[in-house]
């Protein structure tokens, strides 16, 4: 290594190797084999594939028998977990914004309730607001389940944006409105171009978070029209009487799909929400 | 344009930082606001932009009282400590930003920042970011944006404290020239004498909230309303001496040295300052001591005396060949030049 001239190390790295090897090895393993029983039809137990069938993909032409069709279900994920983004992002911006610069009424109070809210288990709140929904007329609607599914995720939006807009200089601003901007302005011009990695990352951060939501659209929208992906794969496997493990298996790597494909991408715009979010 | 406070009064909540400050600046001059740190100088500067509320007294440009004008129609230009440059636009961007608030057209807009670029100097960097600049042209930028609205204020605070010493030296005559070139009316906060007796017209002189004393620099050097301002103005400073005033003469209380006091009255306790330039080795009053300690300056070299007796002097003059900590010096002193105050501290 340091013949060519690269750094030597001061450790040795193949133990940690070694370890990680083991550890991580199983979990490669059930992936590699998840995706080969999509495409045959391996005995459970053997490791070594038979032959090669799309068969277990036949749900994506013709409707599985009681099912809601996969494309109906595959929209109504991506508008819910738009959706959800949009509506986090839009308010963590401005409250986020609003809760680091500007000289709100019980700011302190927001701050402490936004920090408590954070931590608070949305399981403890799920038959509260199932009553709520069902008192509104939301009970069964996307509309519901998105607004219930954005409004647990906001105080955390609110923190990550609070904790990226306090680093932006104070002077920024001032000499924003010196130059004659008004305060919406400069938070659109001037204040907001400096926390887009933040925003980003949220962004993707949201989308992820409600691609994979299954309680809350489990509880709250469990109807077949508007059904999403999470549910429709757990309806999959609670039917008793004919469960099909490989057809379950192919959903499962249908809807896990975008995600890997998102995370492939931006994995290093997500990571940087850590990064400068510290001071929050 | 002129600049007019009357009875400006400053709160952070129950400290009163400023109260009663009247100050005028005039039509087209440098007005250095000089200080030590907390004396409300920045304050005054933040007041006449419009980022801090006034709690008491007006402000008026020229003829037009701009108290209640929010700082967006002050039209005032500021340039931050820290520049305060949008690092996500050029310097183009930058320098236009004012003009793209106003609505100005593209075309136009484009013109007028190249002029001003050519102003400050920048023209070559116009497509790149802050970060790619070195910290004078960054500066050079601050003062571009500042200026293209052509406000009637230009305010500056402490607008070489991020720069090198060398660099520092370059923009201050730089900054100078550049007012000049354009008329207009400037106040400069800063901590840093050099700065402000270089720099501007007029200087005033900070003190917990109060101006001291407004004078042109010079004047002030030669002529401090009390020894806070003389210790505040020189480098290296003037030294103090207590004593007294008896029969006509300061006397020193520790060393019995005895200084004319061309008039002054007497009184049991005052204080001399002398400033470094005014002890030479073969001034006219004579004095006895011990060097305890010098720096060599190059051209010149500052010498820290002990006065036979007690009381330590400065002197700074060209260098003496074989001089070494320890010595004993028979020097003198300028006895015209030396500053006399009084017990609470004004000048006699």
């Amino acid at each position: 290594m340091s013949q060519q001239g690269t750094i030597s190390r001061n450790f040795n790295p193949w133990p940690m190797m070694i370890l990680l090897g083991v550890l991580t090895g199983p979990l490669a393993f059930m992936y590699v084999f998840l995706f080969v029983d999509t495409v045959t039809n391996t005995d459970a137990g053997s490791l070594v594939p038979s032959e090669f069938t799309l068969e277990h993909w036949g749900f994506l032409i013709e409707d599985v028998e009681g099912r809601p069709n996969i494309w109906a279900v595959t929209l109504n994920t991506v508008i819910f977990a738009c959706s959800h983004t949009a509506v986090v992002l839009s308010i963590s911006m401005t409250a986020g914004y609003a809760l680091s610069r500007l000289n709100v009424p019980f700011r302190a109070f927001f701050l402490a309730g936004v920090m408590i809210l954070h931590a608070f288990p949305t399981v403890t709140l799920l038959i509260a607001i199932f009553l709520v929904l069902q008192f509104l007329g939301l009970y069964n609607t996307l509309g519901g389940v998105i607004l219930v599914k954005a409004a647990l995720l906001l105080p955390f939006g609110i923190w990550i944006m609070k904790g990226f807009y306090d680093t932006v200089p104070w002077e920024i601003e001032m000499a924003g409105m010196q130059d004659g901007a008004s305060r919406f302005t400069v938070w659109r011009l001037l204040v907001l171009p400096q926390v887009m990695p933040a925003v980003f990352a949220l962004g993707l951060f949201a989308f992820l978070d409600g691609w994979s939501e299954y309680i809350l659209p489990q509880v709250l929208a469990p109807g077949q029209e508007v059904q999403v992906l999470s549910v429709y794969l757990a309806n999959l496997i609670a039917d008793d009487n004919n469960f099909n493990m490989n057809l379950f298996k192919s959903v499962g790597v249908f809807y896990v799909l975008p995600v890997l494909v998102l995370f492939v991408f931006f994995q290093k715009r997500l990571l940087s929400m850590y990064g400068g979010g510290t001071k929050g | 344009m002129d600049i007019r406070l009357e009875n400006f009064t400053k709160r952070f909540g129950p400290t009163t930082v400023i109260e009663d400050l009247n100050l005028t600046i005039q039509d087209g001059e440098m007005l250095a606001l000089l200080g030590p740190s907390g004396c409300g100088k920045s304050t005054t500067l933040f007041a006449i932009c419009g980022i801090h509320r006034m709690d008491g007294g007006r402000l008026y440009f020229g003829e037009q009282a701009v108290t209640d004008t929010s700082s967006q129609n002050r039209k005032v230009g500021v340039v931050f400590q820290s520049y305060a440059l949008y690092p996500h636009m050029t310097v183009a961007e930058n320098i236009g930003f004012p003009l793209r608030i106003r609505g100005d057209e593209s075309a136009s807009r484009r013109r007028a920042v190249e002029e001003m670029a050519e102003l400050v100097q920048i023209s070559p960097y116009l497509k790149r970011r802050p970060a790619e600049l070195s910290g004078g042209q960054q500066q050079r930028v601050a003062l571009a944006r500042a200026l293209i609205r052509r406000p009637g204020v230009l305010l500056l605070d402490e607008p070489l404290a991020n720069l090198d010493a060398k660099l520092r030296l370059e923009m201050r005559a730089e900054i100078r020239r550049i007012q000049r070139e354009t008329g207009i009316t400037a106040v400069l906060v800063t901590h840093d004498q050099v700065e402000a007796m270089s720099m501007s017209d007029r200087i005033a002189i900070m003190e917990e909230g109060k101006i001291v004393q407004i004078a042109e620099p010079m004047e002030m050097y030669n002529k401090p309303t009390s020894d806070f301002v003389a210790g505040f103005l020189g480098n290296p400073p003037i030294s103090f001496l207590d004593g007294s005033i008896e029969q006509g003469a300061f006397v020193h209380k520790e060393s019995g040295l005895r200084i004319p006091s061309n008039g002054a009255p007497d009184q049991p306790n005052a204080r001399v300052g002398i400033r470094p330039e005014h002890v030479q080795a073969n001034a006219e009053l004579p004095i006895e001591g011990e060097i305890t300690f010098f720096e060599a300056h190059g051209r010149e070299t500052l010498y820290e005396l002990k006065l036979k007796g007690g009381g330590n002097l400065r002197s700074i003059q060209a260098s003496i060949p074989d001089k070494q900590i320890g010595d004993h010096v028979s020097w003198g002193i300028d006895p015209g030049s030396v500053l006399l105050f009084s017990e609470d501290g004004a000048r006699l």
